[in-house]
């Protein structure tokens, strides 16, 4: 799960992980009272909350040297549609902006946690080309990342944050505060089931602080149950609206762009039935999971999210029946697209126990089902039906 | 042969009296499997359902009174990393952890804390191993298999069972079958379970299948680009997949700009494995990859092998050498690199395409000849005969052909006082 960057700034603030005085703001007026009541000081910084890196680029961070500044970049930042490279070209609607206190900033370094899979273990990385994107300097100068593996059986250990603090260059008081921030962060990771801490950039001030100036925290989704107050941190704006509803149903959908929709049991055979699609000269218009089961309900509900996308010019269901009865199968999709009144063709593969008897209901159902026996045949029907 | 499970699997049923666990044991049952045990904590004492199964409130108390060695997991996502310990300490071999949705951060300890321990777990979030017609430990449908000679190793469940389908119908039969799992955190990762089907001497191909996010593909890649004697068939799910998002398996993840398909399939490219560009060409591709194999071991076209050959030539040439001098002469174990000498090679020219019909071990003056184990992993070898001539005992234990079926061993009694055992 993904949140915003003031929440993330929120939960670090309770591990005592330093980061600027700010405040969340909905409206330019409320801004004006943050930055006058709560914050003081003469600079500002408002920042859009968008679920999306590269806001500053976009527009949607601006610095503010007056009230009255503030007022007009939280007015022109709220309600915008931000185009960053994460947001795709459609940009994201800004609804909420975070008013912070401005910092004399001496340095920008980055630091970012996250799950080395390779290893196994949590790999903490800094790098004295904050503010950059890190995929770029990986890519171009790996030699500036600088990496430590944390032994999760301990923990970070203050040498490895020394390390990594003397590595960017620090000394003094600026190197004592930095293994202060970076044990601090790794706790919070760690506490809260984190995924990835991004601090990009970390800044030195002028005074020596050590200071978050941004923060990116994503969850592990199977580790929700036990932060009940990190899943209130959940924003639904930026969640695509056919993904909250699949959501409601356990189904696992994901709305792409494509012609094709299709229903999947599996996350591998999902992933399969997509590239598939595409191989049959079709664009796959979805990811959908319909998990173990696949009955009546789960298709219906299936076939209801799928054709809420107006894009999809066909459906390719893909069910490998294995302990699951194919027949049954068969019998939950014909009432499903009775019950829904599908008009556009469906290509039906259904393998497994029963698959034969499953392949004869649909056939007598009167309804427009192309039945594939195999994957190559289900691949060769799209085709033809994309044509058609 | 097979790996992980077979008949002297004495499973143990961990949360066997829940719903998913106990409709699964009753298969395996179904299927052949030995369920020693199942454990349901507080429910110790009991039997499951109408079976003599016992239900013990602990691992050990399994593995101890009914001698279980491998365990399934059923449990909640919640306490299955708790299970996955109690099994790996109470002396269980195999772990296949069923459930899915447990956290990272909990795996993330249980892998760190039983990787140097003796222990193999496969998953969590995965549909469990198969070994055709001898033991089914986990949720895949065994009716779908056949027993035979392709491995199968997998991130996903029904993407298996589609590929397998497609062996089985193409009269390809599988060794065993594994489903590593979904998630970033797996206790085998592709390169183990690689490494045990490439040393498995009746595995006689392999197909992989992998999707987008990690890097445990191209570090398999690597290996049998290394160390790869059997034919390989990949398939990377995801071609089509969005970065950023998780497709279902907390594993499929392109992040980054890491872990895309193209890349994958590229290392696998690389290092020699067949990739098939669409999930319908799994099992064909693997057809014809056993096809080409099958073909180019012979020892008429065995010049084309090149480096393998060779290697194989020189170990020969060192056993045959040693052999002279010493009074007693063990062939140990001439692995994969030691089958058809020149000299220790009697090539009956049949066909063009003519296997290795006797692989001889010379020792001359030897006073014995002991061969125990002739491993000829890329030659049908059909005849193992140990020569020797004036030696005094002649003895032959195993000749070992994962790559063709060793048709006949043979000890030729050439010497006046040959013994054979075994």
């Amino acid at each position: 799960m993904k949140i915003h960057e003031y929440q993330a700034k929120e939960i670090l603030r309770n591990y005592k992980v330093p980061v600027p005085k700010g405040k969340v703001a909905f409206s330019p007026e409320e801004a004006v009272e943050i930055a006058k009541n709560d914050l003081g000081g003469s600079v500002w910084v408002v920042k859009a909350q968008i679920h999306a890196g590269g806001r500053g680029k976009g527009g949607g961070v601006k610095v503010s040297k007056s009230l009255d500044e503030v007022y007009q970049n939280a007015k022109s930042i709220l309600g915008m549609t931000l185009i960053t490279h994460q947001t795709g070209p459609e940009g994201k609607l800004v609804k909420r902006i975070l008013v912070e206190e401005g910092m004399n900033i001496e340095k920008e370094l980055y630091v970012g946690i996250t799950l080395d899979r390779a290893s196994s273990k949590n790999v903490i990385m800094v790098s004295t080309e904050g503010g950059m994107e890190i995929e770029k300097v990986a890519a171009e100068s790996p030699e500036k990342i600088i990496k430590e593996t944390i032994e999760p059986e301990v923990g970070i250990q203050a040498y490895q944050a020394r390390k990594l603090a003397f590595a960017l260059g620090l000394s003094g008081i600026q190197q004592k505060n930095a293994v202060k921030f970076l044990t601090a962060l790794y706790n919070a990771y760690e506490k809260t089931d984190a995924s990835l801490a991004e601090i990009n950039p970390l800044v030195i001030t002028q005074e020596g602080d050590v200071i978050a100036l941004d923060a990116k925290m994503n969850f592990d989704d199977n580790a929700l149950f036990r932060h009940p107050d990190i899943l209130a941190f959940r924003d639904l704006d930026e969640e695509d609206p056919l993904e909250i509803e699949a959501s409601k149903f356990n189904l696992n959908y994901i709305k792409l762009d494509g012609n094709v929709g299709c229903m999947v049991n599996g996350a591998g055979l999902a992933m399969a039935t997509m590239d598939i699609i595409k191989l049959a000269g079709g664009e796959p218009a979805n990811f959908l999971d319909v998990g173990g089961t696949a009955n009546k309900e789960t298709v219906a509900n299936g076939f209801k999210i799928i054709l809420s996308d107006p894009n999809v010019k066909a459906i390719l269901i893909n069910i490998f029946g294995g302990i699951v009865r194919c027949d049954r199968v068969a019998q939950g999709v014909i009432d499903a697209a009775k019950d829904i009144n599908v008009t556009i063709p469906i290509v039906v593969r259904l393998e497994g126990t029963n698959a034969k008897e499953a392949k004869a209901l649909l056939e007598s159902s009167g309804l427009n089902f192309e039945v594939a026996v195999n994957l190559k045949e289900a691949a060769e029907k799209v085709t033809s039906v994309l044509r058609g | 042969m097979s790996i992980l499970v077979d008949k002297k699997t004495r499973l143990v049923v961990q949360g066997i009296t829940g719903s998913e666990g106990s409709f699964h044991t009753k298969q395996m049952i179904e299927y052949g499997t030995v369920v020693a045990a199942g454990v349901t904590p507080g429910k110790g004492g009991s039997f499951f359902e109408d079976t003599k199964i016992p239900i013990f409130n602990t691992v050990e108390e399994a593995v101890k009174k009914e001698k279980a060695n491998t365990s399934v997991i059923f449990v909640p996502p919640a306490f299955a990393a708790d299970a996955i310990l109690e099994s790996a300490n109470a002396g269980i071999k195999v772990i296949i952890c069923i459930t899915e949705g447990i956290p990272t951060a909990d795996m993330l300890k249980v892998y760190n804390s039983i990787k140097n321990k003796d222990v193999i777990l496969i998953g969590p979030n995965c549909p469990g191993v198969i070994s055709p017609g001898k033991a089914k430990v986990g949720i895949m449908p065994g009716f779908i298999h056949k027993a035979g000679k392709v491995g199968v190793v997998s991130r996903s469940g029904t993407l298996t069972y589609e590929a397998v389908k497609q062996l089985t119908d193409l009269n390809i039969g599988q060794s065993s079958c594994v489903g590593i799992g979904g998630d970033p955190i797996i206790g085998s990762k592709f390169l183990s379970i690689i490494k045990l089907f490439n040393e498995d001497p009746g595995t006689e191909g392999i197909v992989m299948i992998g999707e987008i996010g990690g890097s445990a593909e191209e570090e398999a890649a690597a290996y049998l680009k290394k160390f790869g004697t059997k034919p390989v068939v990949g398939f990377i799910a995801g071609r089509t997949a969005p970065p950023g998002r998780r497709m279902g398996h907390a594993g499929a993840i392109i992040s980054g700009g890491k872990g895309t398909a193209i890349e994958k399939m590229t290392a696998m490219k690389k290092a020699g494995i067949k990739v098939a560009e669409s999930p319908a060409e799994i099992g064909s591709t693997m057809k014809a990859a056993l096809k080409e194999f099958y073909s180019k071991t012979t020892i008429s076209s065995s010049k084309t092998i090149g480096k393998n050959v060779a290697v194989k030539k020189a170990a020969e040439k060192k056993v045959v050498a040693k052999a002279a001098p010493v009074k007693k002469t063990a062939v140990k174990k001439v692995v994969a690199k030691a089958a058809p000498a020149k000299k220790a090679v009697v090539k009956k020219a049949v066909a063009p395409k003519a296997a290795v019909k006797k692989v001889v071990a010379k020792a001359a003056p030897a006073k014995k000849a002991v061969v125990k184990k002739a491993v000829a992993p890329k030659a049908a070898v059909k005849k193992v005969v140990a020569k020797a001539a004036p030696a005094k005992k002649a003895v032959v234990k195993k000749a070992v052909a994962p790559k063709a079926a060793a048709k006949k061993v043979v000890a030729k009694k050439t010497a006046p006082v040959a013994k054979r055992s075994k």
